[in-house]
């Protein structure tokens, strides 16, 4: 895929964003749309994975530490051909594989969903997690990577440091931790609920190799992505500075939107703006085809 | 045991402190109940079967958050070190960590004291492995009261109340060293995560090479037909010091060794109930939660019979020998007896 047809890519995971989390009634909107260029990019750019096989042995691994954006996940392996599009409708309802938070394991209840990695939720666990995993990776020298996204507020759970810690001694730089740096938690900007400036000193000092870049940039993304491949020796921190909404001008930006759904005319003034932006796109790719 | 007595004994002498009672009731009364020649140490049996797991089975990991020592690491650790992670005063991480290493195939054990993995570290053991339904193996050392000089906020007296309310998870109490062993090899041949908790203090050997041991099997140990006592872990050597007693003064004990609290072994339970119709639970750990409320919870449903629980009487622990602590907290033999014939009682009525 190149650049247009990734942004191509992302708007359409936007739009069952919307829709998902319309259907849903409840759910966590902004952090979601800020994400989707660079998890459009991880799984059809970047990562070894098999939709048809997605417990295959060789693939790479993706953790969700900020289990609360799960519709971002559902959506962008729902089109990369883990499940049916169709299911993303189920989000959050009774007996449903898309779990209100991703869940690994099949329960009485319900199955788990092919291609989620991780139980996630509670923060700071998914980050352990996939630092434990890239370790065990490291140790029996394999090529198998691990990436993992972490929210900026989420940081402020010890354990995620505890993790960090870990992966430098282990010398992991098969591990890279994403931060979604979109300022808002629940009760606000980060900076404002707890003294949280500097994390690029802070994952420096933690002995990682730190790149700051703009997370909804395609390009950027892109450029990003290969230039970390010839990096080796330290495990790696993505600061991506996204925006929270991104997309959906009204979202944008406004914390407020941080675990709310969207309603009935709200879902059809999103997915109207997001068509528009994909007619636009889909014009450049054509052009670009000629 | 006896040199451990007199060296402190020596010392609070010396300091003319207000324990003298303490002191008067060790002298008399646990010590004749222990045999020093056939104690054995339960965290040793732990450590040696890691390394006979891992020669059968290479996924084994062990994960030690600063206590290699203390929880008997150091031989596995030595034989395998690849398989060895240090993880440093990390217990939250170290148990989502193992997650993570349990999703890939391997089979982590998860180190540290209870009070710490799974006391500090329960959320991560209820999302990242239980929820998860991951392949870790949870181990709890220094668990309750006979942690002793520590004090209460090194007794764990809680862990089996938090880790047998998780679905998933297999709670697993051995009462020896040669038990342990066992309970080690069977947890990890075990698909699915289980907890493991061991107590710092030596006990009686109970059990042998020869004893059978299968996870969510209790064992009876000796039979009878006034009254079962059901123990598990350092406490069963008072159970069966109790009966001894009990069968001298004419009162028929059987006694079991409920090592699995979950999945508790309702079948043997239920068969004991009626055959006996009262029941003393008997384990080093809060009353509320554990064992003998596990075993409550199914005999009040199921076949109502008397039952009397010996355990820690809501409140924490404090510094002093570990057995002493357990005469202190009424949890010695004697509080057996007194419990069985409270019970015998309440079946007369």
């Amino acid at each position: 895929m190149n650049i247009v047809e990734l942004q191509i890519q992302a708007n359409e995971i936007r739009q069952s964003i919307i829709d998902m989390l319309y259907h849903a009634k409840s759910g966590h909107t902004a952090g979601a749309l800020g994400m989707a260029d660079i998890m459009t990019y991880l799984y059809f750019k970047e990562m070894k994975i098999n939709p048809k096989k997605p417990k295959i042995s060789t693939r790479d691994l993706f953790f969700l530490s900020n289990g609360h954006t799960a519709p971002i996940l559902y959506a962008t392996l729902a089109h990369r051909g883990f499940f049916p599009i169709d299911e993303l409708k189920t989000l959050r309802k009774l007996h449903s594989r898309l779990q209100g938070h991703p869940s690994v394991a099949s329960h009485n209840s319900h199955d788990s969903l092919p291609g989620v990695e991780n139980s996630g939720g509670p923060l700071g666990q998914g980050v352990s997690q996939a630092v434990g995993c890239a370790a065990e990776l490291k140790r029996s020298n394999s090529k198998r990577k691990v990436f993992c996204f972490v929210g900026d507020g989420e940081l402020q759970e010890g354990v995620c440091w505890e993790s960090f810690m870990f992966a430098h001694k282990e010398q992991t730089d098969n591990f890279v931790v994403i931060v979604d740096k979109n300022d808002i938690q629940i009760d606000g900007n980060p900076k404002d609920v707890l003294a949280f400036d500097n994390l690029h000193n802070k994952f420096t000092s933690f002995g990682f190799k730190v790149v700051d870049f703009d997370g909804n940039n395609m390009n950027q993304i892109h450029h990003v992505f290969e230039e970390i491949k010839k990096l080796s020796g330290k495990p790696i921190c993505l600061l991506a500075k996204t925006t929270p909404g991104k997309g959906v001008s009204f979202i944008e930006g406004d914390y407020h939107w941080h675990g709310k759904a969207p309603n009935e005319q709200e879902r059809k003034l999103a997915l109207d703006e997001l068509e528009s932006q994909r007619i636009l796109l889909e014009g450049k790719s054509e052009v670009k085809e000629k | 045991m006896m040199k451990k007595v007199s060296a402190v004994t020596k010392e609070k002498n010396d300091t003319k402190s207000k324990s003298k009672r303490v002191i008067r009731r060790i002298s008399t009364s646990y010590i004749t109940t222990l045999d020093q020649k056939k104690q054995g140490a339960i965290r040793a049996g732990f450590g040696k079967a890691l390394v006979e797991a891992t020669k059968k089975d290479n996924n084994i990991r062990v994960l030690s958050a600063d206590l290699t020592d203390s929880l008997k690491l150091t031989e596995f650790k030595n034989t395998y070190p690849k398989k060895f992670y240090q993880m440093g005063i990390c217990e939250q991480h170290m148990m989502s960590a193992a997650a993570g290493m349990a999703h890939i195939g391997k089979i982590p054990f998860v180190c540290s004291y209870a009070v710490f993995s799974p006391g500090r570290n329960w959320d991560q053991l209820r999302v990242s492995v239980c929820y998860s339904n991951h392949n870790v193996k949870i181990i709890g050392g220094h668990a309750g009261l006979t942690t002793g000089p520590d004090g209460a906020t090194h007794q764990a007296l809680e862990d089996i109340a938090i880790t047998r309310v998780l679905p998933n998870l297999t709670v697993v109490v051995p009462c020896d060293e040669e038990e342990s062993r066992k309970a080690t090899m069977a947890i990890a041949q075990k698909e699915g995560p289980c907890y493991l908790r061991l107590s710092r203090e030596k006990s009686l050997n109970i059990t042998n090479k020869k004893s059978s041991f299968k996870l969510g099997e209790a064992n009876v140990l000796d039979e009878g037909l006034d009254v079962t006592i059901i123990s598990c872990g350092i406490m069963l050597q008072f159970a069966l010091k109790a009966r001894e007693q009990l069968k001298k003064e004419g009162i028929s004990a059987a006694v079991i060794n409920m090592h699995t609290i979950k999945p508790l072994d309702v079948k043997t339970l239920l068969k004991y109930a009626k055959k006996t119709n009262a029941i003393v639970s008997c384990e080093e750990h809060q009353k509320i939660g554990g064992l003998g409320s596990a075993i409550s919870e199914v005999l009040s449903q199921q076949y109502p019979t008397p039952l009397e629980i010996i355990g820690v009487e809501n409140s924490f622990g404090e510094s002093g020998l570990g057995y002493e602590l357990l005469e202190a907290y009424k949890l010695g033999e004697k509080d057996i007896i007194n419990a069985v014939k409270k019970v015998l009682k309440r079946k007369n009525k």
